[in-house]
Protein backbone atom coordinates (compact mmCIF):
# COMPACT_ATOMS: atom_id res chain seq x y z
CA UNK A 1 0.00 0.00 0.00
CA UNK A 2 1.21 3.68 -0.49
CA UNK A 3 1.38 4.67 2.99
CA UNK A 4 4.47 5.75 4.43
CA UNK A 5 5.96 3.86 7.18
CA UNK A 6 7.75 6.24 10.18
CA UNK A 7 10.73 4.68 10.95
CA UNK A 8 12.93 7.49 12.62
CA UNK A 9 10.18 7.53 15.59
CA UNK A 10 9.88 4.57 17.99
CA UNK A 11 6.93 2.41 17.07
CA UNK A 12 3.87 2.47 19.94
CA UNK A 13 1.86 -1.03 20.23
CA UNK A 14 -2.20 -0.11 20.15
CA UNK A 15 -4.61 -2.23 22.59
CA UNK A 16 -5.01 -4.98 19.69
CA UNK A 17 -1.49 -5.71 19.22
CA UNK A 18 -1.53 -9.34 20.67
CA UNK A 19 -5.38 -9.51 19.22
CA UNK A 20 -3.89 -8.71 16.13
CA UNK A 21 -0.96 -11.22 16.27
CA UNK A 22 -2.88 -14.10 17.47
CA UNK A 23 -4.61 -14.20 14.12
CA UNK A 24 -1.40 -14.12 12.28
CA UNK A 25 -1.61 -10.54 11.16
CA UNK A 26 2.15 -9.00 9.14
CA UNK A 27 2.40 -5.80 11.46
CA UNK A 28 4.04 -2.72 9.66
CA UNK A 29 4.99 0.81 11.12
CA UNK A 30 1.79 3.23 10.14
CA UNK A 31 1.35 6.25 12.00
CA UNK A 32 3.79 5.57 14.91
CA UNK A 33 2.08 2.71 15.29
CA UNK A 34 2.30 -1.26 14.43
CA UNK A 35 -0.59 -1.65 12.72
CA UNK A 36 -1.56 -5.12 10.76
CA UNK A 37 -1.38 -4.53 7.39
CA UNK A 38 -3.16 -8.12 6.64
CA UNK A 39 -3.69 -11.33 8.52
CA UNK A 40 -2.88 -15.10 7.96
CA UNK A 41 -4.62 -17.11 5.14
CA UNK A 42 -5.68 -19.73 7.66
CA UNK A 43 -7.58 -16.90 9.23
CA UNK A 44 -9.07 -15.75 6.06
CA UNK A 45 -6.96 -13.74 5.25
CA UNK A 46 -4.63 -11.29 2.64
CA UNK A 47 -5.42 -7.95 1.16
CA UNK A 48 -7.47 -9.19 -1.74
CA UNK A 49 -9.69 -12.01 0.33
CA UNK A 50 -9.57 -9.73 3.35
CA UNK A 51 -11.02 -6.77 0.81
CA UNK A 52 -13.63 -8.94 -1.26
CA UNK A 53 -15.07 -10.65 2.44
CA UNK A 54 -15.84 -6.86 3.36
CA UNK A 55 -17.41 -5.64 -0.17
CA UNK A 56 -19.93 -9.15 0.47
CA UNK A 57 -19.91 -9.82 4.14
CA UNK A 58 -18.40 -7.40 7.29
CA UNK A 59 -14.68 -6.51 7.70
CA UNK A 60 -13.55 -5.70 11.19
CA UNK A 61 -10.65 -2.86 11.61
CA UNK A 62 -8.95 -1.28 13.83
CA UNK A 63 -8.25 2.01 13.18
CA UNK A 64 -7.30 2.73 17.02
CA UNK A 65 -4.17 5.15 16.02
CA UNK A 66 -6.59 7.38 14.97
CA UNK A 67 -7.11 10.67 17.26
CA UNK A 68 -10.40 10.52 18.96
CA UNK A 69 -10.73 13.81 20.90
CA UNK A 70 -13.76 15.61 23.00
CA UNK A 71 -14.18 19.56 22.70
CA UNK A 72 -16.35 20.74 25.07
CA UNK A 73 -17.80 24.15 26.48
CA UNK A 74 -21.04 26.19 26.00
CA UNK A 75 -18.97 28.09 23.09
CA UNK A 76 -17.68 24.48 21.63
CA UNK A 77 -19.60 24.91 18.11
CA UNK A 78 -19.31 28.64 17.77
CA UNK A 79 -15.32 28.00 18.45
CA UNK A 80 -15.09 25.20 16.23
CA UNK A 81 -16.63 27.17 13.51
CA UNK A 82 -13.62 29.17 13.32
CA UNK A 83 -11.33 26.46 12.60
CA UNK A 84 -13.43 24.16 9.93
CA UNK A 85 -15.61 25.48 7.35
CA UNK A 86 -18.48 23.63 7.84
CA UNK A 87 -21.83 24.45 9.78
CA UNK A 88 -21.17 22.98 13.96
CA UNK A 89 -23.37 24.92 15.38
CA UNK A 90 -26.38 23.90 13.49
CA UNK A 91 -25.33 20.19 13.65
CA UNK A 92 -28.13 18.44 16.16
CA UNK A 93 -27.18 16.00 18.68
CA UNK A 94 -26.54 12.67 17.79
CA UNK A 95 -25.36 13.51 13.84
CA UNK A 96 -22.37 13.35 12.29
CA UNK A 97 -20.59 15.39 10.13
CA UNK A 98 -17.29 15.59 7.62
CA UNK A 99 -15.27 18.19 7.55
CA UNK A 100 -11.73 19.70 7.34
CA UNK A 101 -9.08 21.57 9.56
CA UNK A 102 -7.69 24.44 7.29
CA UNK A 103 -4.43 26.71 7.35
CA UNK A 104 -4.51 30.37 6.60
CA UNK A 105 -3.57 29.71 3.51
CA UNK A 106 -6.47 27.02 2.75
CA UNK A 107 -4.18 24.19 2.89
CA UNK A 108 -5.96 21.21 4.63
CA UNK A 109 -4.46 20.55 7.53
CA UNK A 110 -6.49 17.06 8.26
CA UNK A 111 -10.02 15.82 7.41
CA UNK A 112 -11.96 15.13 10.40
CA UNK A 113 -15.34 13.71 11.35
CA UNK A 114 -17.08 15.52 13.88
CA UNK A 115 -20.53 14.35 15.99
CA UNK A 116 -22.53 16.57 18.14
CA UNK A 117 -21.95 14.30 21.31
CA UNK A 118 -23.88 16.25 23.91
CA UNK A 119 -25.51 14.48 26.25
CA UNK A 120 -29.59 14.02 27.15
CA UNK A 121 -29.37 14.63 30.90
CA UNK A 122 -32.91 12.75 32.02
CA UNK A 123 -35.38 14.61 34.30
CA UNK A 124 -36.30 13.67 37.53
CA UNK A 125 -40.27 13.23 37.94
CA UNK A 126 -39.32 13.81 42.14
CA UNK A 127 -37.64 17.06 42.00
CA UNK A 128 -39.91 18.08 39.12
CA UNK A 129 -37.06 18.92 37.07
CA UNK A 130 -37.28 18.32 33.25
CA UNK A 131 -34.99 16.70 30.70
CA UNK A 132 -32.26 18.39 29.07
CA UNK A 133 -29.26 18.67 26.76
CA UNK A 134 -26.45 18.64 28.73
CA UNK A 135 -23.06 21.06 28.17
CA UNK A 136 -22.22 21.22 24.59
CA UNK A 137 -19.89 18.44 23.11
CA UNK A 138 -18.09 17.31 20.22
CA UNK A 139 -16.16 14.36 19.15
CA UNK A 140 -13.75 14.65 17.17
CA UNK A 141 -12.08 11.49 15.12
CA UNK A 142 -8.61 12.58 13.04
CA UNK A 143 -6.53 11.22 11.02
CA UNK A 144 -3.63 9.06 13.29
CA UNK A 145 -0.22 10.67 11.41
CA UNK A 146 -1.80 13.76 12.17
CA UNK A 147 -3.39 13.99 15.35
CA UNK A 148 -0.55 15.76 17.51
CA UNK A 149 -0.43 18.23 15.03
CA UNK A 150 -4.18 18.71 15.16
CA UNK A 151 -4.23 18.58 19.24
CA UNK A 152 -1.66 21.68 18.84
CA UNK A 153 -3.73 23.59 16.18
CA UNK A 154 -6.30 23.13 18.58
CA UNK A 155 -5.13 23.91 21.55
CA UNK A 156 -3.35 27.12 20.08
CA UNK A 157 -7.00 28.36 18.67
CA UNK A 158 -9.36 27.43 20.86
CA UNK A 159 -10.45 29.82 23.42
CA UNK A 160 -10.01 29.36 27.27
CA UNK A 161 -13.38 28.46 27.59
CA UNK A 162 -13.42 25.54 25.73
CA UNK A 163 -11.59 22.56 26.54
CA UNK A 164 -10.28 19.68 24.59
CA UNK A 165 -9.57 16.22 25.78
CA UNK A 166 -7.46 13.70 24.09
CA UNK A 167 -9.42 10.31 24.53
CA UNK A 168 -5.84 9.07 24.08
CA UNK A 169 -7.40 5.66 26.77
CA UNK A 170 -10.51 4.62 23.61
CA UNK A 171 -9.64 2.37 21.00
CA UNK A 172 -11.30 2.34 17.77
CA UNK A 173 -13.00 -0.66 15.87
CA UNK A 174 -14.59 -0.39 12.60
CA UNK A 175 -17.19 -2.68 11.34
CA UNK A 176 -17.88 -2.21 7.52
CA UNK A 177 -19.74 -3.89 5.07
CA UNK A 178 -23.24 -4.87 3.77
CA UNK A 179 -23.56 -7.45 6.59
CA UNK A 180 -22.05 -4.98 9.33
CA UNK A 181 -25.58 -4.01 10.57
CA UNK A 182 -26.80 -8.11 10.45
CA UNK A 183 -23.88 -8.71 12.57
CA UNK A 184 -24.16 -6.03 15.02
CA UNK A 185 -27.70 -6.33 16.18
CA UNK A 186 -27.17 -9.78 17.08
CA UNK A 187 -24.90 -8.32 19.51
CA UNK A 188 -26.33 -4.98 20.34
CA UNK A 189 -29.88 -5.33 19.91
CA UNK A 190 -31.58 -2.12 18.25
CA UNK A 191 -28.49 -0.24 18.44
CA UNK A 192 -27.93 -0.31 14.25
CA UNK A 193 -31.64 0.22 13.33
CA UNK A 194 -31.44 3.32 15.94
CA UNK A 195 -28.75 4.89 13.30
CA UNK A 196 -28.71 5.95 9.73
CA UNK A 197 -25.44 7.10 7.81
CA UNK A 198 -23.58 9.73 9.72
CA UNK A 199 -25.96 9.49 12.82
CA UNK A 200 -24.19 8.49 16.14
CA UNK A 201 -24.90 7.58 19.77
CA UNK A 202 -23.67 5.94 22.75
CA UNK A 203 -24.79 2.78 24.33
CA UNK A 204 -24.04 0.83 27.36
CA UNK A 205 -22.48 -2.66 26.51
CA UNK A 206 -22.95 -4.40 30.05
CA UNK A 207 -20.15 -2.73 31.70
CA UNK A 208 -18.44 -1.36 28.03
CA UNK A 209 -19.77 2.10 27.67
CA UNK A 210 -19.63 2.44 24.03
CA UNK A 211 -20.09 4.99 21.03
CA UNK A 212 -21.45 3.74 17.80
CA UNK A 213 -21.16 5.67 14.85
CA UNK A 214 -22.73 4.58 11.45
CA UNK A 215 -19.94 5.42 8.85
CA UNK A 216 -16.77 4.66 7.79
CA UNK A 217 -14.02 4.63 5.38
CA UNK A 218 -15.02 1.82 2.42
CA UNK A 219 -17.90 3.00 0.74
CA UNK A 220 -20.24 0.40 2.26
CA UNK A 221 -22.69 0.53 5.60
CA UNK A 222 -20.46 -0.09 8.87
CA UNK A 223 -20.02 1.35 12.23
CA UNK A 224 -17.69 2.57 13.72
CA UNK A 225 -17.44 1.96 17.88
CA UNK A 226 -15.42 3.78 20.35
CA UNK A 227 -14.57 1.61 23.30
CA UNK A 228 -12.21 1.87 26.67
CA UNK A 229 -8.76 -0.04 26.03
CA UNK A 230 -9.56 -2.11 28.31
CA UNK A 231 -12.10 -3.87 26.78
CA UNK A 232 -11.11 -3.82 23.22
CA UNK A 233 -10.09 -6.86 22.91
CA UNK A 234 -13.31 -8.61 24.49
CA UNK A 235 -15.73 -6.59 21.60
CA UNK A 236 -13.18 -7.48 18.96
CA UNK A 237 -13.57 -11.09 19.64
CA UNK A 238 -17.13 -10.77 20.69
CA UNK A 239 -17.54 -8.63 17.04
CA UNK A 240 -15.47 -11.82 15.37
CA UNK A 241 -17.54 -14.33 16.59
CA UNK A 242 -20.31 -13.63 14.25
CA UNK A 243 -20.21 -15.63 11.33
CA UNK A 244 -20.06 -12.50 8.80
CA UNK A 245 -17.50 -10.87 10.83
CA UNK A 246 -13.58 -11.16 9.59
CA UNK A 247 -10.37 -9.16 10.68
CA UNK A 248 -9.55 -6.85 7.52
CA UNK A 249 -6.02 -5.18 7.96
CA UNK A 250 -4.54 -1.50 6.20
CA UNK A 251 -3.99 -2.97 3.23
CA UNK A 252 -8.19 -3.57 2.68
CA UNK A 253 -8.57 -0.50 4.01
CA UNK A 254 -6.60 1.23 1.66
CA UNK A 255 -8.24 -0.24 -1.48
CA UNK A 256 -11.07 -0.58 -0.44
CA UNK A 257 -11.29 3.14 0.27
CA UNK A 258 -9.71 4.01 -3.37
CA UNK A 259 -12.43 2.27 -4.90
CA UNK A 260 -15.00 4.80 -2.97
CA UNK A 261 -13.39 7.62 -4.20
CA UNK A 262 -12.58 8.60 -0.79
CA UNK A 263 -9.46 10.56 -0.36
CA UNK A 264 -6.32 9.49 2.18
CA UNK A 265 -5.00 12.54 3.74
CA UNK A 266 -1.06 13.07 3.58
CA UNK A 267 -1.32 11.51 0.01
CA UNK A 268 -4.17 12.95 -1.75
CA UNK A 269 -4.38 15.95 0.18
CA UNK A 270 -2.37 17.83 2.36
CA UNK A 271 -1.26 21.37 3.51
CA UNK A 272 -0.66 22.95 0.17
CA UNK A 273 -3.57 21.81 -0.98
CA UNK A 274 -6.79 23.71 -1.07
CA UNK A 275 -10.03 22.06 -0.51
CA UNK A 276 -11.92 22.90 -3.64
CA UNK A 277 -8.68 21.85 -5.68
CA UNK A 278 -9.08 18.36 -3.36
CA UNK A 279 -12.61 18.01 -4.87
CA UNK A 280 -14.06 18.21 -1.21
CA UNK A 281 -16.07 21.83 -1.93
CA UNK A 282 -18.70 19.33 -0.35
CA UNK A 283 -17.29 20.24 2.71
CA UNK A 284 -17.52 23.82 3.10
CA UNK A 285 -21.20 24.39 4.34
CA UNK A 286 -22.41 26.63 1.24
CA UNK A 287 -23.89 29.38 3.70
CA UNK A 288 -20.41 30.09 5.32
CA UNK A 289 -18.57 29.91 1.60
CA UNK A 290 -20.32 33.47 1.52
CA UNK A 291 -20.61 34.21 5.31
CA UNK A 292 -16.89 32.81 6.36
CA UNK A 293 -15.54 33.28 9.79
CA UNK A 294 -13.37 30.80 9.20
CA UNK A 295 -9.50 30.09 9.44
CA UNK A 296 -8.90 30.10 4.99
CA UNK A 297 -11.75 31.17 4.11
CA UNK A 298 -10.73 33.88 1.89
CA UNK A 299 -7.75 31.98 -0.21
CA UNK A 300 -10.18 29.31 -0.54
CA UNK A 301 -13.47 31.56 -1.45
CA UNK A 302 -10.73 32.82 -4.35
CA UNK A 303 -10.05 29.45 -5.76
CA UNK A 304 -13.89 28.73 -5.71
CA UNK A 305 -14.33 32.10 -7.39
CA UNK A 306 -11.65 31.39 -10.16
CA UNK A 307 -11.68 27.64 -10.35
CA UNK A 308 -8.77 25.65 -9.58
CA UNK A 309 -5.84 24.78 -11.59
CA UNK A 310 -5.59 21.63 -10.84
CA UNK A 311 -7.99 18.96 -9.62
CA UNK A 312 -8.62 15.58 -7.47
CA UNK A 313 -10.04 13.62 -10.43
CA UNK A 314 -10.45 9.81 -10.57
CA UNK A 315 -8.73 7.73 -13.50
CA UNK A 316 -9.02 4.82 -15.10
CA UNK A 317 -5.94 2.72 -16.23
CA UNK A 318 -5.89 0.06 -19.33
CA UNK A 319 -4.73 -3.30 -19.08
CA UNK A 320 -3.76 -4.51 -15.82
CA UNK A 321 -0.86 -2.49 -14.78
CA UNK A 322 -1.23 -0.22 -11.42
CA UNK A 323 0.21 3.28 -11.34
CA UNK A 324 1.29 4.29 -8.04
CA UNK A 325 1.76 7.24 -6.05
CA UNK A 326 3.83 9.90 -7.92
CA UNK A 327 3.32 8.56 -11.49
CA UNK A 328 3.43 11.10 -14.21
CA UNK A 329 0.63 11.95 -16.38
CA UNK A 330 0.62 13.19 -19.86
CA UNK A 331 -1.47 14.18 -22.83
CA UNK A 332 1.22 13.49 -25.33
CA UNK A 333 4.97 15.32 -24.53
CA UNK A 334 3.38 17.68 -22.20
CA UNK A 335 2.75 16.67 -18.27
CA UNK A 336 -0.75 17.38 -16.78
CA UNK A 337 -0.79 16.22 -13.56
CA UNK A 338 0.74 13.00 -11.13
CA UNK A 339 -1.02 10.08 -9.30
CA UNK A 340 -1.10 10.38 -5.55
CA UNK A 341 -2.94 6.94 -5.00
CA UNK A 342 -3.33 3.94 -7.08
CA UNK A 343 -3.78 -0.13 -6.93
CA UNK A 344 -5.23 -2.81 -8.76
CA UNK A 345 -9.00 -2.79 -7.75
CA UNK A 346 -9.74 -5.75 -7.11
CA UNK A 347 -13.81 -5.21 -7.16
CA UNK A 348 -13.59 -3.73 -10.91
CA UNK A 349 -10.34 -6.14 -11.67
CA UNK A 350 -8.38 -3.16 -13.45
CA UNK A 351 -6.39 -0.55 -12.02
CA UNK A 352 -7.51 2.87 -10.67
CA UNK A 353 -6.20 5.85 -9.52
CA UNK A 354 -6.95 9.29 -7.81
CA UNK A 355 -4.46 12.17 -9.58
CA UNK A 356 -4.08 15.92 -9.61
CA UNK A 357 -4.94 16.82 -13.44
CA UNK A 358 -4.68 20.40 -14.30
CA UNK A 359 -8.06 21.64 -14.61
CA UNK A 360 -8.61 21.45 -18.59
CA UNK A 361 -7.71 17.78 -19.00
CA UNK A 362 -10.00 17.08 -16.28
CA UNK A 363 -14.05 16.10 -18.19
CA UNK A 364 -15.17 13.28 -17.46
CA UNK A 365 -13.63 10.81 -20.26
CA UNK A 366 -10.86 12.30 -21.06
CA UNK A 367 -8.15 10.56 -22.68
CA UNK A 368 -4.56 10.99 -20.72
CA UNK A 369 -1.09 8.91 -20.66
CA UNK A 370 0.46 7.52 -16.86
CA UNK A 371 4.06 6.85 -17.08
CA UNK A 372 4.87 3.91 -15.43
CA UNK A 373 8.67 2.98 -15.24
CA UNK A 374 9.16 2.61 -19.16
CA UNK A 375 5.56 2.24 -20.38
CA UNK A 376 2.93 4.36 -20.89
CA UNK A 377 -0.50 3.12 -19.95
CA UNK A 378 -3.68 4.56 -21.45
CA UNK A 379 -5.94 5.96 -18.96
CA UNK A 380 -9.08 8.29 -19.39
CA UNK A 381 -10.97 10.60 -16.29
CA UNK A 382 -13.76 8.88 -14.13
CA UNK A 383 -15.71 9.68 -11.99
CA UNK A 384 -15.62 8.93 -8.78
CA UNK A 385 -16.35 6.49 -6.36
CA UNK A 386 -15.06 3.99 -8.61
CA UNK A 387 -17.18 1.44 -7.27
CA UNK A 388 -20.47 2.81 -6.00
CA UNK A 389 -21.31 3.86 -2.27
CA UNK A 390 -23.87 2.07 -0.70
CA UNK A 391 -24.80 4.01 3.02
CA UNK A 392 -27.09 3.44 5.02
CA UNK A 393 -29.78 6.18 4.67
CA UNK A 394 -32.71 4.67 5.97
CA UNK A 395 -35.93 2.82 4.16
CA UNK B 1 17.95 -30.77 -12.86
CA UNK B 2 20.05 -28.95 -10.22
CA UNK B 3 17.61 -26.17 -8.40
CA UNK B 4 19.25 -23.06 -6.82
CA UNK B 5 17.48 -20.05 -4.81
CA UNK B 6 19.11 -16.74 -3.71
CA UNK B 7 18.84 -14.62 -0.57
CA UNK B 8 16.24 -12.24 -2.84
CA UNK B 9 13.75 -15.49 -3.13
CA UNK B 10 14.31 -16.21 -6.89
CA UNK B 11 14.68 -19.63 -7.64
CA UNK B 12 16.86 -20.94 -10.92
CA UNK B 13 16.50 -24.09 -12.39
CA UNK B 14 19.28 -25.30 -14.51
CA UNK B 15 18.98 -27.28 -17.49
CA UNK B 16 22.53 -27.56 -19.40
CA UNK B 17 23.45 -24.20 -20.67
CA UNK B 18 20.10 -23.01 -20.34
CA UNK B 19 18.17 -22.25 -16.81
CA UNK B 20 14.52 -21.64 -15.66
CA UNK B 21 14.28 -18.41 -12.91
CA UNK B 22 10.72 -17.66 -10.60
CA UNK B 23 10.28 -16.67 -7.25
CA UNK B 24 9.78 -18.63 -4.64
CA UNK B 25 6.95 -20.32 -2.16
CA UNK B 26 8.37 -17.56 0.65
CA UNK B 27 8.17 -14.75 -1.97
CA UNK B 28 5.03 -14.50 -3.09
CA UNK B 29 3.01 -15.43 0.46
CA UNK B 30 5.11 -12.27 1.25
CA UNK B 31 4.24 -10.23 -1.44
CA UNK B 32 0.42 -11.09 -1.28
CA UNK B 33 -2.46 -10.90 -4.19
CA UNK B 34 0.04 -10.73 -7.57
CA UNK B 35 -1.80 -8.73 -10.06
CA UNK B 36 1.00 -8.08 -12.82
CA UNK B 37 4.38 -8.99 -13.92
CA UNK B 38 6.61 -7.67 -16.26
CA UNK B 39 8.96 -9.87 -17.50
CA UNK B 40 11.79 -8.97 -19.78
CA UNK B 41 12.07 -9.48 -23.82
CA UNK B 42 12.96 -12.12 -25.11
CA UNK B 43 17.25 -11.55 -26.59
CA UNK B 44 17.33 -8.91 -23.76
CA UNK B 45 20.25 -9.25 -21.12
CA UNK B 46 20.28 -9.43 -17.72
CA UNK B 47 23.00 -9.42 -15.18
CA UNK B 48 23.42 -10.92 -12.19
CA UNK B 49 21.64 -8.84 -9.04
CA UNK B 50 20.48 -6.76 -11.02
CA UNK B 51 16.50 -5.88 -11.99
CA UNK B 52 15.30 -8.50 -14.18
CA UNK B 53 11.41 -8.48 -14.00
CA UNK B 54 8.71 -6.44 -11.80
CA UNK B 55 5.81 -8.28 -9.90
CA UNK B 56 2.84 -6.11 -8.95
CA UNK B 57 0.93 -6.96 -6.46
CA UNK B 58 -2.08 -5.59 -5.01
CA UNK B 59 0.04 -3.58 -2.02
CA UNK B 60 3.36 -2.45 -4.08
CA UNK B 61 5.50 -3.07 -6.84
CA UNK B 62 8.89 -4.77 -6.32
CA UNK B 63 11.73 -5.78 -8.39
CA UNK B 64 13.01 -9.33 -9.16
CA UNK B 65 16.45 -10.17 -9.64
CA UNK B 66 18.45 -11.87 -11.92
CA UNK B 67 20.17 -14.96 -10.10
CA UNK B 68 22.78 -15.28 -12.85
CA UNK B 69 24.23 -13.42 -15.96
CA UNK B 70 22.27 -14.20 -19.58
CA UNK B 71 20.27 -14.01 -22.31
CA UNK B 72 16.28 -13.99 -22.20
CA UNK B 73 15.50 -16.97 -24.39
CA UNK B 74 11.80 -16.99 -23.37
CA UNK B 75 9.43 -15.11 -20.99
CA UNK B 76 6.12 -17.20 -19.35
CA UNK B 77 3.13 -16.15 -21.48
CA UNK B 78 1.11 -17.75 -19.12
CA UNK B 79 1.72 -14.64 -16.72
CA UNK B 80 0.26 -12.15 -19.65
CA UNK B 81 -3.50 -13.09 -18.54
CA UNK B 82 -2.93 -14.96 -15.28
CA UNK B 83 -0.47 -13.21 -13.09
CA UNK B 84 -1.85 -15.08 -10.17
CA UNK B 85 0.18 -17.90 -11.55
CA UNK B 86 2.80 -16.68 -9.31
CA UNK B 87 0.76 -17.09 -6.18
CA UNK B 88 -0.72 -20.48 -7.03
CA UNK B 89 2.28 -22.30 -8.39
CA UNK B 90 5.34 -20.26 -7.96
CA UNK B 91 7.67 -22.96 -8.26
CA UNK B 92 6.17 -24.53 -11.29
CA UNK B 93 3.58 -23.07 -13.95
CA UNK B 94 4.62 -19.40 -12.54
CA UNK B 95 7.72 -19.24 -13.46
CA UNK B 96 9.07 -15.95 -14.83
CA UNK B 97 11.55 -17.00 -17.79
CA UNK B 98 13.99 -18.60 -19.30
CA UNK B 99 18.12 -18.14 -19.94
CA UNK B 100 21.08 -18.42 -21.50
CA UNK B 101 23.84 -19.00 -18.67
CA UNK B 102 26.75 -16.46 -19.40
CA UNK B 103 28.58 -17.93 -16.91
CA UNK B 104 27.84 -20.99 -15.01
CA UNK B 105 30.93 -20.16 -12.58
CA UNK B 106 28.08 -17.26 -11.07
CA UNK B 107 25.68 -20.67 -9.66
CA UNK B 108 28.87 -20.90 -6.85
CA UNK B 109 26.99 -19.02 -3.88
CA UNK B 110 23.49 -19.61 -4.56
CA UNK B 111 21.99 -21.87 -1.78
CA UNK B 112 20.46 -25.36 -2.60
CA UNK B 113 17.26 -26.49 -1.44
CA UNK B 114 18.13 -27.41 2.06
CA UNK B 115 20.08 -24.24 2.79
CA UNK B 116 16.95 -21.66 1.50
CA UNK B 117 15.29 -23.57 3.95
CA UNK B 118 17.19 -22.95 7.01
CA UNK B 119 17.47 -19.41 5.03
CA UNK B 120 13.57 -18.65 5.31
CA UNK B 121 13.58 -20.02 9.00
CA UNK B 122 16.06 -17.62 10.01
CA UNK B 123 13.97 -14.72 8.78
Amino acid sequence: MSSESETETEIQTLPLDAWHRGKGARMVPFAGYAMPIQYAADHGGGIVAEHEWTREHAGLFDVSHMGQLMVTGENAAAALETLVPGAIASLKPGRVRYTLLLNEDGGVIDDLMVTNATPWIDGDEETGTEGHWGEPAYYLVVNGATKWDDIGHLREHLPDDVTLTHMDEQALIALQGPQAAAALTRVMRGVPESLVFMQSTTHDFGEWPLRVTRSGYTGEDGFEISVPAEFAQGLADRLCAEIEVRPAGLGARDSLRLEAGLPLYGHDMDENIDPVSADLTFALTKKRRETGGWMGHEPVAKVLEQGPEQKRVGLILEGRLPAREGAEVFVGDRQVGRITSGGFSPTLGHPIAMAYIDADHTGEGTALEVAVRNKRLAAKVAPMPFVPHRYYRGS
Amino acid sequence: MPRYFTDEHEWIDVDGDNATVGITDYAQSQLGDIVFVELPETGSQVSKGKDAAVVESVKAASDVYAPITGEVLESNPALDDDPALVNSSPEDEGWFFKLAIADKAELEGLMDAAAYKAFCDSL
